[in-house]
């Protein structure tokens, strides 16, 4: 298992239950878990995640999560 | 079409067909050619031989949507070079319903602090009237706007400026009313408002009674246009109802700026801040759900809109404190100072408003002020306060005024966030190179909405590119800046960017609109080359003002102290940042 953090935003956040926009959430994965199948665990619709943060970086949902990742996801924003 | 001439020396008019030269131009194409044509480029800003010119898009006035975009361009007191600056507002579709092209304030009083206002109405033609305003000075914008809807009618569209203007600062903006009738909407950047004063000039009253309306040569083809932009608008998840832009406006930004290290924190000292979450579109809402007892869906600037982003911030009380509170807004007040009480942000904006500030150079003037130990960041009593000395005129707030490059240099700051004069927006070029390519670059000194690239390297939009990279960002920039100078032309909000970039049939709505009111059979390559022809005008008139490649270079510091959390510095080099204007 690795331990990692999870914050979700906007409209996704209320897929980790009833806690502010943002608000960092620990969670257990097994190893070598991606973020697509973080993504499927949270129940998140698809057409909704469309940008992933691991570690400030913008990553795919490819990206293999390591112990201590600090992982974000947004829906589609934009403004200006 | 027309162009109205108002000569502010001996307050006459003159109302002459639009010149056959200006016949296809609108906004920002407009308002540039015009002042390249016509102003010295190295007049005094603050001078007579400076103008002002105000133009709407090309499709401002029609029933094209999210399109009521005024333009107003200058030479800027603040940067030394051209200046375009626009906003969302009825004054600008009753401009262009008035069919007034180009309104140009020309010439300056020999009457030292007297202040006139122009009523404009519909009589066969624009006809202009003068009236007294000095009664109106030296007051806040939000006590003398009531008075001029009680003067005129509750129909007109009101343009002013505040206090700031009348101190003469380079931070100063010309504000326009928004649906409310409330003096909110901002041409905010480059201190516009005080070229305005500096000719005496309150008030631009619009009535647009009896106007014909705007005229369009073929009906169906700018139908079939407007068609697909609406859908485009309607389904792209960005700008959809009750899509990110409409349920959390553009603070929204935030927390995603706040995850990718490029948030400009602590005067642009770090790329994160810990209070992010408590100033961002999400907070705004659920702090308006938990206030009004209710879910607060945004409202829209100017007739017309279908994004409707603009918020309302409201106090304990249900009372609002301030609307709208934009990204850029909740930002340099809020992250740049290290303030992260929401309910101080939105006063701070108000008051920014309610004095004729513009709200981004404001902030990052107080965080360079903070590091200075003027007051300590996070002190936002204390940023209340320095705001109030900038209303009144305090020495001290003249020196705030003067905006951010002036108050590093009275205080013998390194850490000065400006491009030719002009503060950065919420973007940090070190963690978001492409942005950081167009503040080096751009003719308006430093602003994000001269070639957003955030787009593709945080939103997704228009592809993905990684933000921390710089290769390719100088043809993206360059791209970027093109594409908007004919954006600003015509009319519609830079926003609809987001839904015609990623839907092509939307793109050609936009095109179809153009071509529907001129009767032109236009391309979008042909719409590249216009917005390049715009930036090479721009570039011009800048050379000629002594500010030619030299200056397009970001701080020092920035090449220099590695940002947190991703501790990069700002690695384009010189020649990279060349070629966006060398390859144009």
């Amino acid at each position: 298992m690795l331990k990692i953090k999870v914050k979700l935003y906007a409209t996704l956040s209320s897929f980790l239950g009833d806690v502010a926009s943002g608000t960092p959430v620990e969670m257990d994965m097994p190893a070598e878990s991606t973020l697509g199948s973080l993504v499927e665990l949270l129940k998140l619709p698809l057409d909704e995640v469309k940008i992933c943060f691991v570690n400030g970086h913008i990553v795919e949902l490819e990206q293999v999560l390591k112990e201590g990742d600090e992982v974000g996801i947004f829906p589609p924003v934009g403004g200006g | 079409m027309f162009f109205v001439r108002v000569n502010m020396t001996d307050r006459t008019f003159k109302v002459e067909e639009t010149p056959a030269a200006y016949k296809y131009l609108g906004g920002r194409g407009l308002t540039s050619n015009v002042i390249a044509n016509e102003v010295s480029p190295l007049c005094h800003a603050l001078g007579p031989n400076n103008k002002l010119v105000f133009s709407p898009g090309i499709l401002t006035g029609t029933s094209a949507p999210t399109s009521a975009r005024i333009s107003i361009g200058g030479k800027s007191p603040l940067t030394g070079g051209i200046k375009e600056s626009n906003a969302g507002t009825s004054w600008a579709a009753d401009l262009g319903v008035m069919n007034i092209q180009g309104l140009v304030i020309e010439g300056q009083p020999a009457e030292k602090g007297q202040y006139w206002g122009i009523s404009v109405i519909w009589d066969g033609k624009p006809k202009v009237e003068f009236f007294d305003a000095t009664q109106y000075t030296g007051k806040v914008l939000s006590e003398i706007y009531p008075a001029m809807y009680a003067k005129f009618s509750d129909k007109v569209s009101v343009c002013s400026i505040g206090m700031a203007a009348e101190h003469g600062y380079s931070n100063s903006g010309v504000v326009f009313n928004d649906m409310k009738k409330r003096p909110t909407r901002y041409s905010g950047r480059g201190g516009l408002g005080a070229v305005m004063a500096s000719k005496g000039l309150k008030f631009i009253v619009l009535n647009r009674a009896g106007a014909p309306g705007m005229q369009i040569v073929d009906k169906a083809l700018f139908e079939e246009g407007r068609k697909e932009m609406i859908s485009a608008l309607r389904t792209h998840a960005v700008t959809k109802p009750k899509g990110a832009l409409n349920s959390y406006g553009t603070a929204v930004l935030i927390n995603i700026l706040n995850e990718a290290g490029g948030l400009p924190t602590r005067n642009f000292s770090s790329g994160r801040f810990k209070g992010a979450p408590m100033i961002a579109g999400e907070a705004i809402f659920e702090s308006n759900k938990t206030r009004k007892g209710k879910e607060v869906y945004n409202h829209s600037c100017s007739p017309g809109c279908i994004i409707q982003c603009s918020n309302t911030v409201y106090d304990a009380q249900g009372e609002e404190i301030t609307s709208c509170l934009e990204y850029e807004s909740a930002w340099s007040l809020g992250a740049d100072c290290e303030i992260d009480n929401l309910d101080d942000v939105a006063l701070m904006n108000a008051l920014c408003n309610d004095y004729g500030l513009d709200t981004i150079e404001t902030g990052t003037t107080i965080a360079v002020a903070m590091e200075a130990g003027v007051i300590p960041f996070g002190d936002s009593k204390g940023a209340i306060n320095l705001i109030h000395e900038m209303g009144k005129g305090t020495p001290q707030g003249r020196i705030l005024g003067a905006g951010t490059a002036t108050t590093g240099r009275v205080y013998g700051m390194t850490r000065v966030p400006v491009v030719k004069g002009q503060s950065m927006p919420a973007y940090e070029p070190r963690a978001i190179k492409g942005i950081g390519i167009t503040y080096a670059t751009s003719t308006m000194g430093a602003d994000h909405t001269a070639g957003y690239t955030i787009a593709p390297e945080i939103m997704g939009v228009m592809g993905k590119q990684d933000p921390l990279s710089s290769e390719g960002k100088a043809a993206l920039s360059r791209a970027f800046q093109a594409t908007t100078a004919f954006l600003d032309s015509t009319g519609h909000c830079l926003f609809i960017a987001f839904a015609i970039l990623d839907i092509a049939s939307g793109y050609q709505g936009m095109v179809d609109e153009i071509n529907g009111v001129f009767g032109t059979s236009w391309t979008a390559e042909d719409i590249l080359k216009q917005g390049g022809d715009i930036l090479k005008v721009e570039r011009k008139f800048n050379e000629e003002a002594g500010i030619g490649k030299e200056a397009d270079r970001v701080p020092e510091f920035m090449k220099t102290e590695p940002l947190p959390p991703h501790n990069t510095v700002f690695d384009v080099s010189d020649d990279t940042l060349d070629s966006v204007f060398g390859e144009l």
